[in-house]
């Protein structure tokens, strides 16, 4: 306990450093809790330069001094290790600490303590702090978007029923495992797509394409059964075979009013609207971009050049144009390329739109994944007598798709994000719905509290799917 | 003979059903527009375009052609991607390497951020800034001055605007420095190939480029002076500034937005670059003698650049493709103008959407091809 030298702590005078460090440390975080919660000003009585200045001082002298090396103390060490090594982490960790207790009571009052939940009109909304009620008053158009309050159940009983049903595949038993894919990939989608066709829409909304639906799943159901050496001619024909059997001979329009469940109103997609439109439009452009993504990296990797121009052209183009200008294509350039007389549901053509765009995202993940394979493989298979086909089904594409989990998840990931842009094709999910209120002339003003609902919303489910992706990556990287 | 069959017949089969589809397309297109008296044609863009832009870097009223108007779009595009790849590039590189940091709490906040605004779409974050957070700045009299000279009020940023008097010699003095340094550079590199030493060449070009500007305001005659913004009453309650250069918040609340959203990816690029290169290669430059600086700077960025830039090439793209989002909040960026406006003006969908389409793949091109120039220049010369 000699000679103190101020500008050297070190192990020798170890208790009057930590005393004289914590000290001033704990004095510099208590000015600015104090100042922050109680709005307190311990050091006003100095210059205002030095009073607003002083906190970090102090705390930077605090943290100097107990900057001691090996103290043989274990918390302290930690805390030099973690958040002290050298005087410039020493002032950033100061400054994070203070801007953290410095925005807590804002941020509590704003969302808690001077927010306003009761009531059902904006006359409750008086304090300065967020306006929950106005969340709570429009809570169903922010879900449901403009669809019947009275029919609200038809979209929650289909959203319980395909959770559960996409959910068997944790319950499945060993022996139906192996049927899982083709559950997956054909029978899921297609009951999906009747749910949504004759529960949530109770009506003919996507009438030519449900016909197209039908054939081309039917036709790939039966093309399991067809032997390999007339499978090329079989896809060249049948599906578009059956497309025609189905709507000129076999599907009248009568037996599609006879499909539709007797007591359902038709809502019309216009109505549509919502978190509840975000999911139907991301689910469905999943399931359709997958596979076109797939056809277009096998296309760019084929040994065809003339396909393979044709693919990279593709996804080029998609991948070099923003999203909006594809909606605004769907929008107002699509209808003139089709006949007259046929009309695509707007849902339906901002649907093909962001599946065509997200298709060529997928299909360079999915290439990254084709690549990454070792040519091994690819002779092996070869080396079996297998085909084309047979070779990529059985050996490539399994192993492929199970490397790029994580690339479709964040593929996945942008295109939930970019639900919101369907703005312009007039059609309202939770963004554009917020929009819509927000302009209310009852309800002004609470623009802020609109959007911070949104954005935890949208925060929660991206945050989830980017966790689970990561977990999934974990998982599959093991297993090679 | 069959097996040359084999290979044209699916080829030939993919080539007609392209060909079919875009006939398809086509054909409805002609009638289409016949039945609507709609011809086609690019002639409309020399017309006289009869709407107003409120903002435009280059002149342009309603006069103008709507070419003109398209350019207007086009530079207000540039802009936007510009100074929100320069922001979201600095600000993603200390986030990036924030995320690298021994010390715990920067290493947590850095990881908030990424988090925080990776997860929520950015048409969300445009809407939040320009209707919910730049709403809340004061009217234009109520604003205080930041360093007395920057206004930042409910209508904009205002700024003070560069009055220069002989511009042209300041700016070749510049070149002039940028030209000296460069070959300072070389040489230095050769002196240090051939005899070892080095030259202090950080240190001549920091007095360079600082010293021959310096000259040209000494020698030249250059002068600057400033234009500050000062607030002027239009009526009773109606306040704005003149002088000085005004930034509409729809421009602040886009580059904002665009620049807090990137910089999480390019972030996340930097942190994978770095990790990306072995341990092995910090360790075995330390052990040579080189000082820390020289590690990061010799070694680890080098070989770090290398896996960064591909993705962070992405990431610019997209910005640059997200920025068409402007249409959201009025900003007159090329699809408000052009896709919008002058579409419901003219009615010329096909022709308008297809330019629009082709202007922003040359952009998203050029930028490939560029960021690919440098990623080759860097890439590993094998011998």
């Amino acid at each position: 306990m000699s000679n103190i030298n101020f500008l050297k702590p070190d192990r020798s005078n170890l208790n009057t450093f930590l005393y004289l460090g914590s000290f001033l440390f704990f004095i510099s975080i208590l000015d600015v809790f104090l100042n922050s919660f109680f709005s307190l000003n311990l050091t006003g009585f100095l210059p205002n330069f030095l009073s607003f200045l002083l906190p970090l001082i102090l705390g930077f002298i605090g943290l100097y001094f107990i900057r001691i090396e090996f103290s043989g103390i274990k918390n302290l060490d930690l805390l030099n290790k973690h958040i002290n090594t050298n005087n410039f982490n020493a002032i950033l960790s100061l400054l994070i600490i203070f801007i953290i207790i410095k925005s807590i009571p804002p941020i509590l009052s704003w969302f808690v303590i001077d927010a306003s939940f009761a009531g059902d009109s904006k006359d409750v909304c008086t304090g300065s702090g967020a306006c929950w009620t106005y969340i709570k008053v429009w809570i169903r158009r922010f879900m449901y978007g403009m669809y019947p309050n009275s029919e609200q159940w038809r979209i929650n009983l289909s959203f319980v029923a395909l959770v559960l049903l996409g959910s068997v595949g944790y319950f499945a038993t060993e022996k139906f495992r192996k049927y899982l894919t083709l559950y997956y990939v054909i029978i899921y989608p297609l009951i999906a797509f009747l749910f949504i066709f004759f529960f949530i829409s109770g009506g003919p909304v996507f009438f030519d394409f449900s016909y197209g639906i039908i054939a081309a799943i039917l036709s790939i159901i039966i093309g399991f059964f067809i032997p390999s050496k007339f499978k090329f001619y079989y896809f060249l024909i049948v599906p578009i075979a059956l497309y025609v059997i189905l709507k000129y001979f076999l599907f009248f329009e009568e037996y599609i009013e006879l499909g539709k469940l007797d007591g359902l109103n038709w809502v019309e997609t216009g109505a549509w609207g919502g978190l509840s439109l975000t999911f139907i439009i991301s689910f469905f452009c999943l399931i359709f971009c997958f596979p076109i993504g797939m056809a277009f990296a096998l296309g760019r990797r084929s040994e065809f050049p003339l396909i393979r121009y044709i693919s990279v052209g593709f996804i080029e183009f998609w991948r070099g144009v923003p999203l909006i200008t594809v909606l605004f294509m769907s929008a107002v350039m699509f209808p003139m390329f089709l006949p007259e007389d046929f009309f695509i549901d707007k849902l339906v053509r901002a649907i093909i739109a962001i599946s065509l765009f997200e298709a060529a995202y997928v299909a360079e993940v999915i290439r990254g994944g084709l690549q990454a394979l070792p040519r091994g493989q690819y002779e092996a298979a070869k080396s079996l007598g297998m085909g084309y086909w047979k070779m990529h089904i059985f050996v490539i594409l399994p192993q492929a798709l199970k490397l790029v989990i994580p690339g479709i998840a964040n593929t996945f990931l942008a295109l939930v994000k970019d639900t919101p842009l369907i703005f312009v094709v007039g059609l309202l999910e939770i963004v554009g719905m917020l929009n819509l209120a927000k302009t209310n002339p009852k309800w002004l003003g609470f623009a802020m509290e609109g959007y911070v609902f949104a954005a935890i919303i949208f925060w929660i489910i991206c945050y989830a799917m980017s966790k689970y992706s990561y977990n999934l990556e974990q998982k599959y990287k093991t297993d090679r | 003979m069959n097996f040359k069959l084999k290979d044209i017949v699916p080829q030939l089969i993919t080539v007609i059903a392209v060909v079919l589809v875009f006939g398809f397309f086509t054909y409805n297109a002609q009638i289409n527009m016949e039945n609507r008296g709609i011809d086609f044609g690019y002639g409309f863009l020399s017309q006289e375009s009869s709407f107003d832009v409120q903002f435009s870097l280059i002149e342009y009223d309603g006069s103008h052609s709507y070419f003109r108007a398209y350019l207007v779009g086009l530079l207000n595009t540039i802009l936007v991607s510009v100074i929100g790849i320069i922001i979201a590039t600095i600000l993603g590189v200390i986030v990036g390497i924030a995320r690298l940091s021994p010390n715990y709490l920067i290493n947590k906040f850095a990881a908030f951020y990424v988090e925080f605004f990776r997860n929520i779409p950015l048409l969300l974050q445009i809407f939040f800034w320009y209707f919910a957070a730049l709403r809340a700045l004061p009217l234009p009299q109520d604003a205080e001055a930041m360093f007395g000279v920057f206004f930042l009020t409910i209508k904009g940023l205002y700024v003070p605007a560069f009055i220069w008097q002989n511009f042209d010699i300041f700016f070749y003095s510049i070149i002039a420095a940028i030209i000296s340094i460069i070959i300072i550079r070389a040489h230095a590199k050769k002196v240090q190939e051939n005899q070892g030493k080095q030259i202090p060449v950080f240190l001549i070009s920091i007095g360079l480029i600082f010293i021959l500007p310096l000259l040209s305001f000494l020698i030249g005659g250059v002068s600057l002076s400033f234009e500050v913004p000062v607030l002027k009453q239009l009526a009773t309650t109606s306040f704005i500034y003149e002088g000085g250069v005004s930034l509409p918040p729809e421009l602040i609340a886009l580059t904002l937005s665009l620049s807090l959203y990137t910089a999480t990816f390019i972030a996340e690029c930097v942190r994978a670059g770095i990790q990306g290169v072995g341990k092995g290669q910090k360790e075995a430059a330390a052990s040579i003698g080189l000082t820390p600086n020289q590690v990061l700077k010799l070694v680890i960025m080098p070989q770090a650049l290398r896996i960064i830039i591909p993705p962070t090439t992405n990431q610019y793209l997209n910005l640059t493709k997200n920025s068409s989002l402007a249409a959201a909040i009025a900003y007159p960026d090329l699809v408000l103008v052009f896709a919008g406006t002058a579409l419901m003006q003219t009615g010329k969908a096909i022709e308008i959407v297809s330019i629009t389409m082709f202007t922003y793949l040359t952009l998203s091109i050029s930028i490939s091809i560029l960021m690919n120039w440098y990623n080759k220049k860097i890439a590993i010369q094998e011998k």
